[in-house]
């Protein structure tokens, strides 16, 4: 099945390629009409006064002159709602006040650029499909221009446009007045783009435009989705990661008022109610027998100690050069084990799918980054061409790589339970499920040993990586796992730029299997590489007795964007200024998504062994930015993100089971440990980068380092424990 | 039983248990009030009840007959109360989704203390869950609405 999906992946990838192909030359995408949205609109909606006028994939514009922009990316928010429509309005020249946001429906119009599939996710939105989108609204505005100059009989070259309206000498009109006789017209063979001297959005701080839905409650999430006839699910699934129900007695299910039915899936027992608490409690009255399976003896403590066994042998080579076993040979040689936790993302909105069969397909209401993949394995269970599964994008309340699962599972369990019982349903999974339900960020064990050459610069540096694969089995395996090398598994440690200055240097992986199933996590195989290797950097320079700053300086090329992030930080933090008593500083650098990112956290640990982080100042080099706005959210947002798995969450498992819960237990941030964070770019024209995920790979190792400063106590286990 | 939510009696049929949560979502239809953890440890579910800030997933609906339960829809008619002002103004919602009960928790703070502090912020708001990380807009934000509260308070003094 994975390997059929992965063809079509590649199918779709190239299919896709052909239609930017086609879409440069200016066609195939001119008369496409969402079909989801228009049986969406005519079943539920009352008619517009007019017909929206749809002059390609991404814009309509209306005749009142309201330019919607279709959003093919999902917003979970990292705030693509408001500066993927920047991007086409920039180009357009519409009028801002007037721009409305949807999600596009599942069609190969919408596919991401670079991996061929309707998808959210890797930060990748913004330079993803920034040309193909500043193209999009050029070639609207070129097909508005034209439609005038042949109304008013002049020269397209005469016309020019103001904010939504095409102007030629005393000729004025709206481009709600042209978008009827524009969509008629043949797509303008090629379009020219502003140049960026002159963009008078792109890059101005632009407030969001699904704030008023957001505070008024009217914001509509899938969970908050409702249909006719439309019941409520929850579903018992096995606790222990891939069991099996061997047996199950439903009668005391049935007899909770409201329970309108129990059924079998592969995933467990699901039981429908006519509201959320009938189904819960009759999910809890079911009777259960599981058959646990290889996982019934599962436990974190005893797969840490066989990673760490597992750390001292030879491993896949991740990247090598020089010899390090040579370079250890009588040397003094530094040693460290450092160790990461199991983690669920824990999205503040619980999973949840809706699931509608009809006569001519199937509808499907959720949150959700994988629309490819949610249509085609949907397709699959139900019989149907994928192109029948019509996948509606709700707003996702978080999400940070639970919602980007390839193997779809809340989708395709939400399909199994609508198909079993033959009702329009919406399944629902509590807090408990979400924690408990598997799919989580590996655990990870790092050994890593290093020698000094005289100048107190590493001289050899050697590191052995031991975690589960994200992508093993997955559709995207073929494209990233090569020689045996999981690429997110050892992203920001094999491709570290201190290696790059270091003689002898050597990667390895190790990747066990496990029953547990593992997913990316905000920032994927940089949440662990990033602790690891900016917190052994720092021993280093401690061991060199070198300021943490200059070291790290004089390991990276003078040129490098990381060396532009790190000077920027340490200016606006005032490094090696004296600090309160008790305080200390700590600095880290690194690059994930194409982003650079330098942060400096100011902590104390109290005599209670509280660490409070105080202050962190972040600067990041993401190229040109769209919306600092975005820019200084998101790095925020990944700052407080990382700062929770940082100080308190770890998932663990005894007897085969998770051992946490919910948010008692499952410890998250709250706002009383928020420190202040202070944000600033680095002016740039270089590559652009993402955003959504660089700002949580850095805090852990900054705060860690810190602790270190104020303390002397090196912590290398995540949640960082002062003793 | 009869609740009365935003000012309007609804009569509802539901088991004396079912929390409040679950009737204003699945029973009478608002969803601006959210399901995050059901036991009241993510404040995502706050509403007020006769003005002070409740967890509406672990309270019983039967418990509340008779008293004023207000939801985030009733808390102004077009988005305009000032704590939903100054969010808008701060730009503080990212995903969006525990903003509802961020917003209902800030207002009954404000009602209570005009004019906190950022620890008196951060000791009423400690409750109320954020995965998206907004807290620090959302500690400017409640420092925002108190003066567009102290503001539209002197303006009306002033009329009077």
């Amino acid at each position: 099945m994975r390997n059929d999906l992965s063809l079509q992946a590649a199918q779709t990838r190239r299919a896709f390629l052909k239609t930017t192909a086609t879409l440069s030359a200016g066609l195939v995408v001119a008369c496409f009409i969402p079909l989801g949205l228009r049986r969406a609109f005519a079943e539920d909606a009352p008619k517009p006064a007019a017909p929206v006028i749809p002059p390609n994939a991404f814009v309509r514009i209306a005749p009142d002159n309201s330019v919607t922009v279709l959003l093919k990316h999902s917003e979970l928010g990292q705030g693509v709602w408001t500066s993927i429509p920047m991007v086409v309005a920039e180009e357009l020249d519409c009028d801002w006040s007037r721009v409305r946001v949807e999600h596009a429906p599942a069609a190969p119009a919408y596919a991401h650029t670079a991996f061929g599939i309707q998808m959210t996710g890797g930060s990748t939105s913004t330079w993803e499909s920034f040309d193909q989108l500043r193209k999009a609204g050029a070639m609207a505005r070129a097909l508005l221009i034209a439609a005038a100059a042949q109304k008013w009989k002049v020269q397209a070259g005469d016309c020019h446009t103001e904010k939504g309206v095409v102007i030629c000498g005393k000729h004025k009109a709206t481009y709600g007045e042209l978008a009827d006789a524009a969509a008629k017209l043949p797509l303008p063979a090629e379009v020219k783009l502003k140049d960026a001297k002159d963009f008078t959005l792109i890059g101005k701080p632009t407030k969001r435009l699904d704030s008023k839905a957001k505070v008024n409650g009217t914001a509509e999430f899938g969970i908050d989705v409702k249909r006719p006839n439309m019941v409520v699910a929850v579903v018992a699934r096995s606790p222990v990661p891939g069991g099996k129900v061997k047996s199950f007695d439903a009668s005391k299910a049935k007899a909770v008022p409201g329970v309108i039915d129990v059924v079998q899936v592969p995933t467990g027992i699901a039981v429908l109610g006519k509201h959320f608490w009938a189904a819960k409690q009759g999910r809890d009255a079911l009777a259960i027998e599981w058959d646990a399976g290889a996982g019934a003896t599962l436990s974190s403590v005893a797969m840490r100690e066989q990673y760490q066994k597992t750390s001292r042998t030879p491993g896949a080579v991740a990247k090598t050069a020089g010899d390090v076993e040579t370079a250890f040979k009588g040397a003094k040689v530094i040693e460290a084990d450092y160790t990461v936790p199991f983690l669920a993302h824990a999205p503040m909105e619980p999973e949840n799918c809706t699931v509608e069969i009809g006569k001519d397909g199937a509808d499907i209401w959720t949150g959700t980054q994988f629309q490819t993949f949610d249509q085609q394995l949907s397709a699959k269970i139900l019989g149907l061409k994928p192109e029948q599964v019509r996948i509606h994008t709700t707003f996702l309340g978080g999400g940070f790589g639970r919602r980007a699962n390839p193997t779809c599972d809340y989708v395709t369990e939400a399909v199994e339970v609508a198909k079993a019982s033959g009702k329009t349903v919406k399944v629902v999974w509590t807090r408990e499920d979400d924690i408990q339900g598997g799919y989580y960020r590996p655990m990870w064990h790092s050994r890593l040993r290093a020698t000094l050459a005289k100048d107190g610069k590493p001289a050899a540096w050697a590191h052995t990586i031991v975690g589960q694969s994200i992508l093993a089995g997955t559709p995207f395996a073929p494209m990233m796992i090569k020689n045996g090398i999981d690429t997110t598994s050892v992203e920001g440690a094999a491709d570290s730029p201190y290696l790059e200055s270091i003689p002898a240097h050597h990667v390895e992986l190790h990747s066990p299997t496990s029953p547990i199933s593992v997913l990316w996590w905000r920032s994927v195989g940089h949440s662990h590489t990033a602790f690891v290797v900016e917190s052994f950097v720092d021993e280093l320079a401690h061991a060199a007795k070198k300021d943490p700053l200059e070291y790290r300086r004089a390991l990276l090329p003078s040129s490098s964007r990381e060396r532009l992030a790190l000077d920027l930080a340490a200016e606006k933090f005032g490094w090696g200024k004296p600090l309160p008593k008790g305080h200390g500083a700590g600095i880290a650098v690194h690059e994930s998504f194409g982003s650079y990112v330098a942060q400096i956290a100011e902590v104390s640990v109290d005599d209670k062994k509280q660490l409070k982080v105080h202050r962190v100042v972040c600067a990041i080099d993401c190229g040109p930015v769209v919306n600092p706005l975005t820019v200084e959210a998101q790095m925020q947002s990944g700052i407080m993100f990382g700062l929770a798995a940082a100080l308190h969450s770890e998932l663990t498992f005894k007897d085969g089971k998770p051992e946490q819960s919910n948010f008692h237990n499952y410890t998250v941030l709250r706002l009383n440990e928020a420190p202040q964070v202070e944000v600033y770019s680095v002016p740039s024209t270089d590559k652009m980068g993402g955003c959504g995920e660089p700002g949580t790979p850095p805090i852990a190792p900054a705060v860690a380092n810190a602790v270190f400063a104020a303390t002397g106590q090196r912590l290398r286990n995540l949640p960082l424990r002062p003793a | 039983m009869k609740l009365e939510i935003n000012g309007q009696t609804h009569d509802v049929d539901v088991p004396a248990d079912m929390p409040l949560l679950w009737v204003l979502r699945d029973v009478v239809g608002l969803t601006g009030t959210k399901f995050g953890c059901g036991m009241a440890q993510c404040g995502a579910c706050t509403v007020h009840v006769d003005g002070a800030p409740l967890r509406a997933c672990v309270t019983p609906a039967a418990a509340l007959a008779g008293k004023k339960i207000t939801t985030i829809e009733g808390l102004s008619k077009d988005a305009d109360h000032p704590v939903q002002r100054a969010w808008i103004e701060t730009d503080v919602v990212q995903c969006g989704y525990c903003q509802s009960g961020q917003i209902m928790s800030a207002v009954a703070l404000l009602a209570q203390n005009a004019k906190p502090t950022d620890a008196e912020i951060d000791a009423a708001m400690t409750g109320n869950i954020c995965r998206c990380g907004t807290y620090q807009r959302i500690r400017t934000a409640v420092h925002r609405a108190s003066e567009l509260m102290a503001a539209s308070a002197a303006k009306e003094k002033s009329h009077a």
